[in-house]
């Protein structure tokens, strides 16, 4: 076995809006996730998905249970590729301030990290000096990801990071995702409601309902022979379509 | 493929009115055909003239020289009163857009406190404190101006920081002053621009107006409104004295307007 990155224990978080009463959000989440492993976390909007993720990323107050997270600081790719970019800045320069904030590297150094960064996450050179508005939907998540990989992290956090783009360039950020987890090391937790982007990263997948893992395995077992009637019904679901 | 564009007409006729205002006020600073103070009996309500453009005042000054002197001490006064508003109106919506809570709640109040007076009413209030003249007018107008300013950054602000690009920074390790001041702001330029023009204009006019009223700029400086106010005793007999300080406050507002039209219709 190897080494264990993520270790979810009893997780409880809890959210108050003003005037209204206190929600129990996760409930009771309990999962380890394994060095250099792609693992899927699946469930409707409402479920609870994006508040276990702010809770992983301490971004949660009301919280109970232990999280240890056996890596540097995670990175994020977000849904949105439109939101996710300041619009305001050139690609180049996004692509150093992460480094520009920890410190440490002259301005050649930075520069030469952001273009090997480019090349990496297949984008062009010219890209360096355009503002995000220029770029296309695809291009746009191909730079969260090469900003989300600057530190060099670990663990990677995906919320739904093709969801927003077309089938075809869906297929080429995940290729791109995998290539990347394969040279990098990077462990990733991916964060999807459509099964069959999950059958195709995922080595297992955690399946959330209504704030609970109700079912958690590798892939095929679970796609296989789904033990829980949420999981049979979302499968359903797939092929009907 | 290109998409055919109307010219933007705001912008181009704004850019020129303005610019020939502020180039006129620039020139004064090296030149004007004469000392805008000096008095010449001789030439007491001379009437338009070659040598005198738009005649000469009840002193016998130039009041083309005299124009130039008021639209630079105008303009002085406008440019510091936007500055003040706008450095202050920042910082306060920056923070209170940031990071709301309490310290938003008591802050927009105040704001809301403030922004509920007539601007110029507060300036009155403020100048009769601190006394009239330029500066001080300078200062009462900026600071009547702040909460305007405030609740535009503010509410920038708030659109902004929920947004993913302002996480993805957070996850980087930025700490908050480099989220609000390098992530955030540069993307509220664009709201603020087009008010920070109508800020000017509704400074101009204060301006005009406080020193029409006698407690802005102090003579012997010549400012546009403490040229009309002298003005009026002679409207019947010397028109001129009056018209051309308005025209130019007619044309630098209307320039300012069609100024911040343009860019808010450029940034769409």
């Amino acid at each position: 076995m190897s080494d264990v990155i993520l270790e979810v224990n009893q997780l409880n978080t809890y959210y108050k809006e003003r005037g209204e009463k206190k929600k129990h959000v996760c409930k009771n989440i309990t999962f380890q996730m394994e060095q250099g492993e792609i693992l899927g976390l699946v469930g409707e909007s409402g479920s609870g998905k994006t508040t276990l993720v702010k809770a992983l990323l301490g971004m949660v107050k009301d919280k109970e249970g232990a999280i240890k997270l056996n890596a540097k600081m995670p990175q994020m790719i977000f849904q949105d590729p439109y939101s996710s970019l300041n619009p305001s800045k050139k690609i180049g320069w996004l692509l150093q301030e992460p480094l520009r904030i920890k410190g440490g590297f002259t301005k050649e150094e930075r520069e030469k990290k952001a273009y090997e960064m480019l090349k990496k996450v297949g984008l062009n050179d010219n890209i360096f000096n355009h503002y995000p508005r220029q770029l296309s939907g695809g291009q746009r998540q191909r730079v969260s990801i090469a900003l989300a990989l600057m530190l060099e992290p670990e663990l990677l956090i995906a919320d739904e990071p093709v969801s927003a783009l077309d089938v075809t360039i869906q297929a080429q950020i995940m290729d791109l995702l995998l290539k990347l987890k394969e040279e990098m090391g990077l462990s990733i937790l991916f964060i999807s409601h459509d099964l069959r982007v999950v059958y195709k990263m995922c080595d297992r997948v955690l399946i959330m309902e209504d704030g609970e893992i109700v079912e958690q395995g590798k892939v095929e077992e679970v796609y296989k022979n789904p033990a829980h009637p949420y999981t049979k019904m979302l499968l359903e679901a797939v092929t009907t379509v | 493929m290109t998409i055919k564009k109307k010219p933007n007409y705001n912008f181009i006729i704004g850019s020129i009115l303005t610019g020939l205002i502020v180039a006129l006020a620039l020139v004064s600073l090296v030149y004007t055909p004469y000392d805008p103070d000096a008095m010449d009996a001789a030439n007491k309500f001379a009437g338009i003239s070659l040598k005198h453009p738009m005649g000469c005042d009840n002193f016998g000054r130039d009041i083309f020289s005299r124009v130039m002197e008021g639209t630079k001490n105008t303009l002085f006064v406008a440019l510091g009163t936007v500055a003040i508003g706008t450095v202050f109106g920042i910082l306060l919506g920056a923070f209170t857009g940031y990071f709301g809570g309490i310290l938003d709640e008591i802050l927009m109040r105040i704001n809301d406190a403030i922004f509920a007076f007539p601007s110029i009413l507060l300036a009155l209030v403020i100048v009769s404190l601190l006394g009239s003249g330029k500066y001080n007018v300078m200062i009462a107008l900026g600071i009547a101006f702040i909460p305007s300013f405030a609740r535009i950054v503010r509410a920038e602000f708030l659109k902004n920081r929920e947004l993913d690009y302002v996480k993805s920074a957070r996850l980087m390790g930025a700490g908050s002053l480099r989220i609000m001041f390098v992530h955030i702001l540069p993307n509220t330029f664009s709201v603020l621009a087009s008010s920070v023009m109508i800020g000017f204009n509704n400074a101009v006019l204060a301006e005009a107006g406080m020193s029409f009223l006698g407690i802005g700029v102090q003579p012997p400086d010549a400012s546009l409104g403490r040229m009309l106010s002298e003005a009026q005793t002679y409207l019947f007999s010397t028109p001129s004295y009056a018209f051309f300080p308005g025209l130019v406050i007619i044309l630098m507002v209307l320039g300012f307007s069609l100024l911040s039209e343009g860019i808010s219709q450029k940034s769409v």
